[in-house]
């Protein structure tokens, strides 16, 4: 059974429509990466798989023991978070407000667990420090501790390496796919980088004028991917 | 030295200076919990615009000859906070800009209220009162003074039982939402403690500066601390000593109370600016 289920979704986005009639699914211990265009409706989607945007029409089902709010969620940084005097332990720790409802206070299971996910990024020695001071593959890891902590099945991440430097780039995919093979953590990844994702992807879904969704050798084989690849040489 | 305490010594056997004293402490404990989610929310404007509103809620108190005016002044700017917060999410009103409309509206209305229908013989002495909380704070009634204890010992239980939540949706809502955290109410918790801390504070600083008393103890400790949790602790007893030094400052030289209070944490706010430069370096 699918983790994941997406039948005849339509995006939508102001009243308009986006995208018409997705189908995809997900399974336990897939690495789907979304890609599309900018304006495609790649973050519309993510957003509505998460569900914070509920105007878009169509089914969308979880199942296989997952439940909606345990999709774990790495955002793109946003404004406010540049200048938020945050420790990196406290921000990590938020990502147990998932388990909590309305209990005041975190067990202290949950702060074992916020700490055995700050050793796992490498992060643990930062405990500490400001958020803020941070490089961005810092800022990035404390970002993926804190969405382990809400999940334990899967996680959505957002351009995970926008603005990285290359060797960051390539440490932030390896410890993704480490996340994907090891732990059994299915990944949904937006990305605009084609050619990283037919590296670790193991499924694709390109969206914008034409839909594709198949396993990634269906993509290299299929006639979206060599349109682009014509294009980028 | 001596003889400045043996002047404070007198002044505090009135039992309207400890009344000041006491609710001063809490108003300035109370508005400074909150003060760094609203500067990281963007929401430093919402309080100064709900100050506006509470001073349009005052001169209709005023006008309808309340007794006591919290029991209307506070519901109506409860009901503000909530209204800011919706217009905030609706895109044919920016939020800014919903915030100034509403907040100088209540104002202009308020004073055309006092203006016209005003029973008292010192009309622009009601309004400077009002806009700059020059005595208010020396006139509390003892019900006024009880009434700050509850709500003040309300605001604090609320925000250290919400502390984390409060801390996990000021910093990243989406992200909290996703995983399943109901921000819209914590949002609306958040308004409705800024509604009453605002409506608590204007009796210290007045409606003018009572946004001064929520933002300046927070961007202090924001200058230097690095943790939510330390800023916030930082920040309380700042705004706790900035408040009690304004106050017996104000009292000694006869200044006005709210103001006085104002340049004391602006005066803090240098100081750690200042301190925070050196440390980065």
């Amino acid at each position: 059974m699918a983790q994941l289920t997406c039948q005849n979704l339509t995006l939508k986005y102001d009243g308009k429509n986006i995208l018409e009639n997705l189908n995809f699914s997900v399974h336990a211990g897939d690495y789907l990466c979304i890609v599309g265009e900018n304006g495609s409706g790649k973050s519309t989607l993510m957003k509505t798989l998460l569900g914070l945007h509920k105007e878009s029409e169509g089914t969308m089902e979880t199942g296989d023991g997952l439940l909606a709010s345990e999709i774990g969620y790495l955002p793109q940084q946003t404004i406010v978070q540049r200048d938020f005097p945050a420790s990196v332990r406290e921000i990590v720790l938020s990502g147990c407000q998932a388990r909590c409802g309305l209990r005041p206070f975190y067990t202290r299971e949950e702060k074992k667990l916020a700490r055995e996910n700050m050793e796992r990024m490498g992060i643990l020695e930062f405990e500490r420090r400001c958020y803020r001071e941070l490089s961005g593959g810092q800022m990035q890891r404390v970002l993926l501790a804190r969405a382990l902590c809400a999940t334990r099945k899967a996680l959505l991440l957002d351009e995970p390496v926008s603005g990285l430097d290359p060797k960051v780039t390539a440490e932030m995919y390896q410890l993704i796919a480490k996340l994907n093979r090891e732990d059994g953590i299915t990944i949904l990844m937006v990305s605009h980088d084609i050619s990283a994702a037919v590296t670790y992807a193991s499924h694709i879904l390109h969206i914008g004028e034409n839909v594709f969704f198949g396993t990634k050798q269906e993509y290299l084989d299929s006639s979206i991917y060599r349109k682009f690849y014509e294009i980028e040489g | 030295m001596g003889e400045l305490l043996a002047k404070i010594g007198w002044y505090l056997q009135y039992p309207f200076v400890r009344y000041a004293l006491v609710v001063g402490v809490l108003i300035a404990l109370c508005s400074s919990l909150l003060g760094v989610t609203l500067v990281l929310k963007r929401f430093s404007f919402i309080g100064d615009g709900l100050s506006h509103t509470a001073f349009g809620a005052i001169a209709i108190a005023s006008v309808l000859n309340l007794q006591n005016d919290m029991i209307f002044v506070l519901p109506a700017t409860i009901l503000c906070a909530v209204l800011l917060l919706r217009t905030g999410k609706n895109t044919k009103i920016q939020g800014d800009a919903a915030v100034a409309m509403i907040s100088v509206g209540a104002l202009a209305i308020g004073y055309l209220l006092m203006h016209a229908f005003s029973t008292s013989s010192n009309l622009s002495g009601d309004v400077c009162s009002t806009l700059f909380g020059s005595t208010s704070i020396l006139t509390l009634t003892r019900t006024e003074v009880w009434l700050c204890i509850i709500l003040s010992i309300l605001v604090v239980g609320f925000f250290v039982l919400f502390y984390h939540k409060i801390f996990a949706v000021t910093f990243d809502e989406d992200f909290a939402k996703a995983i399943g955290v109901n921000t819209g109410a914590y949002n609306l918790l958040i308004a409705v403690i800024i509604a009453i801390i605002i409506v608590l504070a204007m009796n210290l600083a007045g409606s003018l500066l009572v946004s001064a008393l929520v933002i300046f103890p927070a961007l202090s400790a924001m200058q230097v601390l690095k943790s939510f949790c330390s800023v916030t602790v930082c920040s309380a007893i700042l705004s706790v000593c900035c408040a009690l030094a304004g106050m017996l400052l104000s009292i000694l030289a006869g200044t006005p109370v709210g103001a006085t209070v104002v340049a004391v944490d602006i005066a803090a706010f240098i100081v750690f600016h200042l301190a925070g430069r050196i440390l980065a370096r």
